[in-house]
């Protein structure tokens, strides 16, 4: 038998840093065995009551959706109160600010994973999914907007007997291909990320099926060396394929306003300024789901505070370029000495929708400027309290674009009013008992933070543990 | 988890493993079963370990690669498509622009560049890992399910060259492993 070498020095691992100088990412005393139990006895043991009284509300505004959709489909467009001049209302409102607030999901799966940040591993998870499910409240807006949803496919190249083709140099038709590419690397990714957990959930799993459904889904994952070998790799080429691919998502997204004519849309400031609100908008979210979930499945143990502050922090920070954003459209109206454009402004602040301007500063501009002091970023409450009122800014935001910018463009002629109908708001807030009734499921049957993720920021060499 | 095994007369044996506790101990047997010139063992732990994979695996990740070609051909089936629907199949005058306005080309391009890419990463990585496989003999052993909870397993192959049933179960336990156990497919 050949001589057995001494192992060589183990090189530090740059996924498992530990400062000494912040508070902790998780709270002392856990081991592999107790993260693993903690969150996987989640899915594993029995449904909290209160789960299904949350589901069963979500369920029940989702239901709204199906009756507002039913009676859209039967009776046309006409039940909303989008008409000339404002043809793009409740629904590319509700478009732009469902695929902004997935955003964040991404940020915080790609963006901060190739950026080495661990604090990250305890929220990318609902994060991701928080992502797949507000990209499908989106993309249900532009296939209800088109009044005949059902002829949707015209919008994809499928070879057709009328011989008929998109039009590619639309931002329209970008969009479609933005949208859609994102729904599935996002997809993807999440998938990707679950897989050990699936197989975790799979060796701990009491009865036959739930083994058999984890056991299905996890295809035979083993952890061994050259699996992870292979997997660390596929993490870092899709988080390196969904960075740029996020900021190209709401980037299109802005270039549908962007390359029209209309005062209020035709600036270049709007690509940048649309990615950094989407960012803002989704960390507000991701603070909304996490701060009630820690709470309820009592794992402030991994959400510490330290994640919450972090979060707040990238909250600040876009605020403030969304801010630099307002800033910039009411300088660039006066600047480029356009009638119309002046006129847009003085619209915004002083026309018939201005409380929906006033609204959308104190939301997004002033309330936000809380978060400089350390003490509101302490306060689990106060955040909760801000990220809603960050939640509602960003959906004003929107509201300002799209009805004040339609509603008076150039000809007094052709000025009009919107008022949207009950239906518009049925569809709006059913959309959000789709994303709840979504998320419920998803925290129910998946865990909602990651595992062997969660195992990688513990201690590098851990002490023998409690004989089994 | 205990897969299906009956079907197919005596069980074959396939190989030794060996529990570690700690992920120290696992990586310093590893090492030195590589020293001792075995080449068909693998390391199993609850999560990535990157002493681990460069001392199973010697080569590079080959992802990389695939991942660049699926970007490839990703992009020319995008700019193909758009060239082809707007100068050969539905020529459009929009604007007074040229057919082939390949500057409004180029973001579905990059759509289509990222999705391929995507896609390439993902079943490349299951393709790479030989998954999905649903049934391996690993999983016949009861404690292996501690692999994806907090326990570390080294695997020798009874094919490599080197494995000698009494001979490898000693040196296994020499390095510190709890218990070893047999593999049986």
């Amino acid at each position: 038998m050949a001589e057995i070498p001494a192992p060589g020095p183990a090189r530090p691992n740059p996924a498992r840093p530990a400062p000494p100088t912040r508070p902790p990412l998780m709270a002392p005393g856990h081991t592999a065995a107790t993260v693993t139990d903690k969150i996987s006895a989640v899915v594993l043991t029995g449904t909290p009551k209160w789960w299904y009284a949350a589901f069963g509300g979500s369920f029940a505004i989702l239901m709204m959706l199906l009756y507002s959709l039913t009676m859209l489909f039967a009776k046309g467009i006409g039940i909303w109160g989008n008409n000339i001049p404002v043809g793009w209302a409740f629904d590319i409102i509700n478009f732009v600010w469902w695929i902004g607030i997935g955003h964040a999901g991404t940020l915080i799966s790609a963006i901060l994973l190739l950026l080495r940040q661990p604090w990250r591993n305890s929220i990318n998870r609902f994060a991701e999914a928080m992502t797949l499910f507000a990209v499908a409240c989106a993309g249900l807006f532009p296939l209800i907007h088109m009044g005949r949803a059902w002829r949707f496919y015209y919008l994809l190249p499928i070879p057709n007997t009328f011989g008929l083709w998109p039009q590619f140099r639309s931002p329209l038709m970008w969009d479609v291909f933005a949208v859609s590419t994102y729904a599935l690397v996002s997809l993807l990714f999440w998938f990707v990320g679950l897989i050990p957990d699936l197989a975790t959930l799979r060796d701990r799993a009491q009865s036959l099926l739930a083994q058999k459904l984890y056991g299905f889904l996890a295809m035979g994952w083993r952890g061994s060396a050259r699996h992870w070998h292979n997997y660390e790799m596929a993490s870092l080429m899709l988080a390196g394929l969904a960075t740029p691919l996020v900021v190209s998502v709401h980037t299109v997204v802005s270039f549908d306003f962007a390359a029209a004519q209309v005062p209020g849309w035709h600036a270049t400031i709007f690509p940048p300024y649309f990615v950094a609100g989407a960012i803002f908008a989704g960390f507000a979210m991701v603070i909304t789901l996490s701060v009630p979930l820690r709470v309820l499945f009592g794992l402030q143990d991994f959400i510490t505070m330290r994640h919450l502050q972090n979060m707040a922090k990238v909250m600040l920070a876009t605020g403030l370029i969304v801010a630099y954003g307002y800033a910039v459209e009411i300088f660039m109206a006066w600047y480029s000495g356009n009638r119309y454009e002046r006129f847009m402004i003085l619209n915004r602040v002083t026309g018939p929708y201005r409380y929906t301007w006033y609204a959308l500063i104190l939301c997004n501009v002033l309330v936000v400027q809380l978060l400089w002091s350390r003490r509101v970023r302490n306060s689990v409450t106060a955040l909760f309290i801000i990220a809603m009122f960050v939640n509602v800014g960003m959906w004003l935001e929107r509201f300002v674009i799209i009805v004040t910018s339609l509603h008076r463009d150039f000809l007094p002629s052709s000025w009009g009013m919107y008022h949207p109908t009950r239906f518009d708001f049925m569809t709006f807030f059913g959309t959000i008992g789709l994303f709840l009734s979504l998320m419920f499921l998803f925290i129910r049957f998946l865990p909602m933070i990651s595992i062997f993720e969660m195992r990688m920021i513990l201690p590098a060499s851990k002490p023998p543990e409690e004989p089994r | 988890m205990t897969a299906a095994t009956g079907q197919s007369g005596p069980a074959r044996f396939v190989g030794l493993l060996a529990e570690f506790r700690t992920e120290a101990e696992l990586v310093s047997a590893a090492s030195a079963v590589r020293g001792a010139g075995f080449r068909r063992f693998d390391a199993f732990t609850p999560y990535p370990v990157e002493e681990l994979s460069q001392i199973v695996e010697s080569h590079h990740s080959r992802l990389p690669w695939l991942v660049f070609g699926g970007g490839v051909v990703g992009a020319i089936c995008g700019f193909t498509l758009q060239y082809w629907t707007a100068v050969k199949a539905y020529p459009m005058n929009i604007g007074g622009r040229p057919y082939d306005s390949w500057p409004s080309f180029i973001v579905v391009t990059f759509e289509t560049t990222i999705l391929f890419a995507a896609f390439a990463a993902v079943l490349g990585m299951l393709a790479l890992n030989g998954l999905p496989r649903p049934h391996h003999p690993l999983f016949n052993v009861p404690r292996f399910a501690l692999a994806s909870r907090d326990s570390y397993f080294l695997f020798v192959d009874a094919c490599d060259p080197r494995f000698d049933r009494a001979g490898t179960r000693e040196q296994l336990l020499g390095l510190a492993a709890m218990e070893v156990s047999d593999v049986e497919d």
